[in-house]
């Protein structure tokens, strides 16, 4: 196992503390064509999944009326920088249910410290 | 020319290129090695190095031993042999690394022995198609029939459920993405037949 260790040591990146019901904004490297930009994708963290470097999460906006869900691995340089906008306060660990829910209703209790 | 270089699965994560595409990677502890042993066309004929993977210290047998010893190389756990056009460009008791026979890129073929699935139905074991699970269907995974009532007995070759897994299985064309010659760590592209902590043969492509 510590040869694993070893192969993921060098890939894995720092990343701010976060868990599913945080808000999170995503910086993401965008390609168009030759140039590179910096695309922003902002969200509910609704899951996290995996260990190390194969650890992904998913985050989930309502956009135009459609929900948007993307998921990212988390340490991919694909990923400039992961900002963590609010804390939510949630009771599971995956929240699939905020799939089913519009409006005021999905919205999510922040944290209190 | 043919190399080749034995190995130990170690597990299976993923990596990242440099452009931040992700690759699934087998990490593979292959080597170091010693040529035990040069077999030639005039002695065996055939032409071929026996390489041994693996430092043994006990549960060695004497005859085994009596091999090692004759050579005056260290006993090894695993022998496996490589065929090769000229033995001479090795020396007994040499040391074969990683690094010396693979470089990022290259294109190999990992032979190992598959995980044992015990006794499986012929879905599995023969790809055959499923019946209906419902509308009253009450064929659902069966083999199917066995042939005609005439001949009065089942015909040689008829495809039934069977234990499978555990055979050597050849994965060809896996690319080496990286070789960590610190730790003699293989990295390749793809998945790689057998149990974690298996053993496995990497061999230069014979597709490349």
């Amino acid at each position: 196992m510590d040869l694993m260790k070893a192969v993921e040591q060098g890939q894995l990146k720092e990343v701010p503390q976060f868990q599913a019901g945080d808000t999170v904004r995503v910086h993401v490297k965008v390609v168009e064509g030759t140039r590179e930009r910096i695309q922003v994708f902002e969200g509910i963290a609704i899951k996290r999944q995996g260990t190390a470097l194969t650890e992904t999460f998913t985050v989930r906006r309502v956009s135009y009326g459609v929900g948007v869900e993307r998921t990212f691995p988390v340490h991919s340089p694909r990923i400039d920088k992961i900002e963590v906008v609010r804390h939510g306060r949630v009771r599971r660990a995956k929240l699939y249910y905020l799939r089913d829910r519009v409006g005021k209703a999905a919205r999510i209790k922040e944290k209190r410290k | 020319m043919t190399k080749g270089i034995i190995g130990k699965k170690v597990g299976i994560t993923q990596t990242f290129t440099e452009d931040g595409r992700l690759i699934p990677v087998t990490v593979i502890q292959a080597g170091p090695c010693r040529v035990v042993q040069k077999k030639t066309t005039e002695i065996d004929g055939y032409n071929a190095i026996q390489i041994g993977f693996v430092e043994a210290t006990k549960n060695i047998n004497k005859p085994l031993k009596g091999h090692f010893d004759k050579v005056n190389v260290k006993s090894m756990r695993y022998l496996k042999e490589i065929r090769v056009e000229n033995p001479d460009e090795y020396e007994v008791g040499q040391e074969i690394k990683v690094e010396d026979i693979f470089q990022n890129g290259d294109l190999v073929d990992v032979t190992g022995v598959s995980k044992g699935k015990g006794f499986t139905g012929s879905i599995k074991a023969h790809n055959q198609s499923t019946g209906p699970m419902s509308h009253g269907s009450h064929y659902h995974r069966g083999p199917g029939s066995l042939g005609s009532t005439g001949p009065n007995h089942v015909f040689k070759g008829r495809v039934l459920p069977k234990r499978t897994g555990g055979d050597k299985v050849t994965v060809q064309k896996l690319e080496v993405v990286k070789t960590d010659n610190e730790n003699g760590l293989l990295l390749v592209r793809g998945s790689v037949p057998g149990a974690k902590k298996s053993i496995v043969m990497v061999k230069n492509s014979v597709k490349a």
